[in-house]
C-alpha cells in the first residue's frame, strides 16, 4: 500500500501511509487507539473507499470495493469479533457463499470434505457438525481463519485474534500462524500485545494519529523504543522532567486508606491487583490503550462484576456490586466516553449539573429551582465553565467546558472517590491545564482521585503515586520521586 | 456421526413427542381416530394453515415476521372468486394472477425493510391492514365460485387405499413442504436464509447478500399466502374478504410450536410440518369428541405456546452462561 489517505467527515484519519507486507512474513501493526490502524485495514479489505494512493498485491494495482472483493484477489480478513453464525455448524461457517453444488443443490458430502480439507491445512481436528456456538472462542477463532483460507488467501490479517483467548490459546494460534507464513502466506496481526508482537512478528509497522512513524525489523527494534514510537517522543526528548513535578511535589498531605482493593479482578477483563486509595491523594493509572486501566475503573465502580478480590472502604469490607452502589458510598465516575455515556445534550447547563443529584433524590422530590440556580451558579464560578448563561444547552458549550459541567455533576454529591477516565481527552491545551488545576485543589480538600489519562506527562503532573498495567495486569507502582515518564514507559516495555 | 440428542434439536423433539403424545391419547380414547383417512383429512383440512405456515417459517428463520399473511389469504379468495365469477376469468389464470400478486405484495414489503431498515412487525403490520383493505375494494360480498374446473380439483386427488384419496388441497399442501424442505436444507437460499437469522451483520461481512435474501423471503411468504388463499377457494368453493381473519397468529403458532426459534436462526421446516398438525390433531380431537366446541382448541394451543416458548427460553439463555466462561 501506498501513499493511503483516507478522512472521515473532515478528520484525516489516515496521511499517505505505506505499508507493505511480504509473502512468508508475520508483520504486527501497531499503535495507539485511534493511530489509524483499524481504518487502514479497512481499506485495504475494501471495507472503506481509499482518498488517495495505491494498493498493489503482487505487483498488480487493485482496488476492492467490498470485503467480498478482496477476498475474492485473495485478502482474507479475521475480525476481532468473530463474524460467524453462532448456530450453523463448523463445516457451513466455513463454506456459507461458496457451497459447492450438484445439479443446483448443496453438495454436502463435498462440502464436508472442502471443509476438513481447510481444518486439515491448520492441522486442527474439530467435529464439522458441530454448531459454532457449542465451540470455545480458540475454536471459533481457527474456524474463521479457516474460512479465510479457504479462498486461496495470500494474505490474511488478524485483527487483535488474541484479544479474548487465554496464554494457551495465544501459543497455540501462534503455531497455526507460523505454519501459515512457512507456506508462504503474508499475514498481517494487528495487536494491542507487546510481548506477542515479539514472539511471533518479524516486522512491525507503527502508526500513530494517521500518520506512518516507520517501518522495523522486529529484531532490530527494542521494545521501549517501541513504545516510545507508538506514544510518540523519544526517550531523549522527554523534557523537563523536574518540572512537571511540580504539582505534585508537595504530596505529603495524604490522609487515611480510602478505598482498598485486594486482588480485585475480573475474567476476560483485569487480572488479579491490589490498589488503594487514600484520601488526598491522586493515583494516576498509566499503560497503553487496551491495558486494563478503563476496566479497572469499571470494577471500583461496580458497572462491571468482579470475579475474584475483595473491597473495603473507609476499613469496611463492601460489595460495590452496582453503580448504584458505588455512588452511594461516595465514589463518583466521569466516564471516557462523555458524549455517549455523560452528558445530555439538549438539556442546559443547569440541568445538566443537577442531573445525578435530582436522581438520587428519586422523581417526586423535586430539587427547588431556587436550589438549583444556587449549585449551577456556584459551580459555574467555581470550575469557571464559560457558557453565556445556566440555560444554555450544554451541546453549545466547548469540550472543556463539557467536561467541566460532568465534573461539577458529580462533584454537587460530593463525593469521597472521584475516577476521571480520560478527562482532558479532545480538548484544548488551556482547558487541560485548568482541569488539572481543578483536580489538585479537589485532592487538597481531601477528595480521593483515580486520574486515568494516555498521556504520560499528565500522569505524571498530577499523580502522588501511578500505578502501571500492561497487557490487562499491574506491573508496577511508583511513588513520589520516582514518578517520571521515563520510568513509568521503561515499566511498560521491559517488565516480564 | 451426528448427533440427534443435542440442544439445537431439542424443540423439534419436544413438538414430535407431543404430536405423537395427542394423537396417541386421541387414538385410545376414540374408536376409528387412528386411521388413514384420519391423517388424510387432517392434511386436507388444514392445508392453508400450512402453506402460509411453511412460508412464514422462512420468515422467522430469518429473524423476521409477516402479519400481512391472513389478509393475503382473504384477498387471494376474494379475488379469484370475482376475477372467475364476475370477469368470466378462466380458473387457472385467476390462480396464477393472485400468486403474482401476493408475491409482488411480499416482495414490496421486503424491499421497504431492507432499504429502509424498517422493523418487520410494523411493515407487515401495515401490509396486514392494506390486503385487508384491498380485498373488501374488490367485494364486500361473499361470492360463489362454480366453475367446472373447480369442479374437477375437488374430485381429483391421490388414491392412497380403495376408500381413501389425498385431496387435491393435501397434496398441495405436502408439494410445498417438499419444497420448501428441498429448499431449506439444499439451496444457497435457504442456507443464507439460517445465516441472516443467526446473525446479520456477521453474514453480511461473510458475503451472504443479506438485502437480497431478506427481499427474497418475503416474496415467498407473500407467495405461500397467496397459495394458501387458493387452497381456501378450492374447499370452501368460495370467495369473502373477511376469510382467513387472524390466520397469520396462526400459522405464527404453528412454527413457534414446531419449535423455530422466533429469534431466528434456528428451526425446521419439518417441525412447522409437526406444529401444524399438532394444531389439526386438537380440532380433530375436540371434533371426535363431540360436545365441546372449538374455543378449547384455542385455549389448547395457548397453553402448547405458552409451554414451548418456556422451553424456548431455557435453551436459548443456556448457550449464553456456557459462552460467558
Amino acid at each position: 500500500m501506498r501513499g493511503i489517505s483516507k478522512a472521515f467527515r473532515g478528520v484525516q484519519a489516515l496521511k499517505g501511509v505505506d505499508f507493505t507486507v511480504r509473502a512468508g512474513e508475520i508483520h504486527a501493526l501497531m499503535g495507539e487507539n485511534g493511530a489509524g490502524k483499524s481504518t487502514l485495514i479497512k481499506v485495504l479489505t475494501g471495507v472503506h473507499p481509499r482518498d488517495g494512493g495505491e494498493v498493489l498485491l503482487a505487483g498488480q494495482s487493485v482496488s476492492p470495493q467490498a470485503p467480498r472483493e478482496a477476498e475474492e484477489l485473495g485478502i482474507s480478513t479475521v475480525y476481532q469479533e468473530i463474524n460467524l453464525i453462532p448456530e450453523l455448524s463448523v463445516a457451513e461457517n466455513i463454506m456459507l457463499g461458496r457451497q459447492p453444488r450438484r445439479f443446483g443443490f448443496i453438495d454436502w458430502k463435498e462440502l464436508h470434505t472442502r471443509a476438513r480439507r481447510a481444518l486439515q491445512r491448520l492441522e486442527i481436528e474439530i467435529d464439522l457438525h458441530r454448531s459454532v456456538s457449542s465451540c470455545s472462542l480458540a475454536l471459533q477463532q481457527m474456524v474463521a481463519i479457516a474460512r479465510a483460507l479457504d479462498v486461496n488467501a495470500k494474505l490474511l490479517i488478524l485483527d487483535e485474534p488474541t484479544s479474548s483467548l487465554d496464554e494457551h490459546e495465544v501459543a497455540e494460534l501462534f503455531k497455526v500462524m507460523r505454519r501459515l507464513r512457512e507456506q508462504g502466506l503474508g499475514l498481517v496481526f494487528v495487536t494491542h500485545f507487546m510481548d506477542q508482537v515479539y514472539a511471533v512478528s518479524d516486522s512491525i509497522t507503527v502508526l500513530r494519529n494517521g500518520e506512518l512513524v516507520g517501518e522495523f525489523k522486529t529484531a532490530e527494534l527494542p521494545k521501549i523504543q517501541l513504545v516510545g514510537k507508538m506514544l510518540g517522543r523519544e526517550l531523549a526528548a522527554v523534557e523537563k522532567v523536574g518540572d512537571t513535578m511540580a504539582l505534585g511535589a508537595d504530596a505529603k498531605t495524604t490522609g487515611d486508606a480510602f478505598l482498598t482493593a485486594k486482588q480485585l479482578g475480573r475474567k476476560g477483563g483485569v487480572e488479579p491487583l491490589d490498589l488503594e486509595i487514600r484520601k488526598g491523594e491522586v493515583i494516576g493509572l498509566a499503560g497503553l490503550l487496551g491495558s486494563g486501566r478503563t476496566e479497572t475503573a469499571r470494577l471500583l465502580f461496580g458497572a462491571d462484576r468482579k470475579t475474584s478480590g475483595s473491597i473495603t472502604l473507609d476499613g469496611r469490607a463492601t460489595a460495590l456490586s452496582s453503580p448504584a452502589k458505588a455512588i452511594g458510598s461516595g465514589i463518583a465516575f466521569c466516564s471516557e466516553d462523555r458524549k455517549s455515556e455523560g452528558i445530555v445534550p439538549s438539556l442546559s447547563v443547569r440541568e445538566n449539573i443537577i442531573l445525578a443529584m435530582q436522581a438520587g433524590r428519586g422523581i417526586l422530590r423535586l430539587l427547588p429551582r431556587r436550589k438549583q440556580d444556587e449549585l449551577a451558579a456556584h459551580y459555574i464560578n467555581a470550575l469557571r465553565i464559560k457558557t453565556p448563561s445556566p440555560e444554555t444547552p450544554i451541546q453549545n458549550l466547548s469540550g472543556g467546558n463539557q467536561q467541566k459541567v460532568l465534573l461539577a455533576r458529580w462533584l454537587c454529591l460530593q463525593p469521597k472517590l472521584i475516577i476521571l477516565d480520560e478527562p482532558t481527552r479532545g480538548i484544548d491545551v488551556g482547558a487541560k491545564a485548568e482541569i488539572e488545576k481543578l483536580v489538585d485543589s479537589l485532592r487538597r480538600e481531601g477528595m480521593a482521585i483515580l486520574f486515568i489519562s494516555s498521556e504520560l506527562e499528565e500522569v505524571v503532573r498530577a499523580s502522588q503515586r501511578v500505578l502501571v498495567l500492561r497487557d490487562r495486569k499491574k506491573v508496577g507502582e511508583l511513588s513520589g520521586e520516582q514518578i517520571n515518564e521515563d520510568r513509568i514507559m521503561e515499566m511498560i516495555a521491559t517488565h516480564e | 456421526m451426528k448427533q440427534i440428542f443435542t440442544r439445537k434439536n431439542l424443540p423439534i423433539l419436544a413438538t414430535t413427542f407431543v404430536l405423537v403424545l395427542l394423537f396417541g391419547t386421541f387414538s385410545v380414547l376414540f374408536d376409528n381416530f387412528l386411521s388413514l383417512r384420519v391423517v388424510t383429512d387432517l392434511f386436507a383440512s388444514n392445508a392453508h394453515v400450512g402453506v402460509v405456515a411453511i412460508g412464514m417459517t422462512f420468515v422467522i428463520l430469518s429473524g423476521g415476521i409477516d402479519l400481512s399473511v391472513g389478509s393475503v389469504v382473504g384477498f387471494t379468495t376474494i379475488f379469484v372468486a370475482t376475477l372467475v365469477g364476475k370477469h368470466e376469468v378462466h380458473p387457472v389464470l385467476a390462480i396464477l394472477l393472485a400468486l403474482l400478486v401476493g408475491s409482488v405484495f411480499g416482495a414490496g414489503m421486503g424491499i421497504f425493510i431492507q432499504v429502509y431498515q424498517l422493523p418487520p412487525f410494523l411493515v407487515t403490520l401495515a401490509g396486514m391492514f392494506f390486503a385487508r383493505g384491498m380485498a373488501f375494494v374488490v367485494s364486500k360480498q361473499s361470492l360463489e365460485i362454480n366453475h367446472r374446473f373447480y369442479s374437477a380439483v375437488i374430485d381429483a386427488g391421490i388414491p392412497l387405499t380403495d376408500k381413501v384419496i389425498l385431496r387435491a388441497p393435501a397434496c398441495i399442501f405436502v408439494a410445498v413442504f417438499v419444497v420448501a424442505l428441498v429448499l431449506a436444507h439444499f439451496s444457497r437460499f435457504g442456507r443464507n436464509v439460517y445465516a441472516v437469522g443467526g446473525n446479520a451483520a456477521s453474514s453480511l461481512l461473510m458475503g451472504v447478500p443479506v438485502g437480497r435474501t431478506r427481499i427474497w423471503i418475503y416474496t415467498l411468504s407473500g407467495f405461500c399466502a397467496a397459495l394458501g388463499g387458493v387452497v381456501f377457494t378450492f374447499r370452501t368453493q368460495a370467495g369473502n374478504a373477511t376469510n382467513a381473519f387472524g390466520l397469520e397468529l396462526d400459522a405464527i403458532a404453528a412454527v413457534v410450536i414446531g419449535g423455530t426459534l422466533l429469534s431466528g436462526g434456528v428451526g425446521y421446516v419439518a417441525g412447522t410440518l409437526m406444529g401444524v398438525l399438532i394444531y389439526g390433531t386438537i380440532l380433530t380431537g375436540i371434533r371426535f369428541y363431540g360436545n365441546l366446541d372449538s374455543s378449547w382448541q384455542r385455549m389448547a394451543i395457548g397453553a402448547l405456546l405458552l409451554v414451548f416458548i418456556v422451553i424456548q427460553r431455557l435453551l436459548t439463555r443456556a448457550p449464553a452462561r456456557e459462552a460467558s466462561h
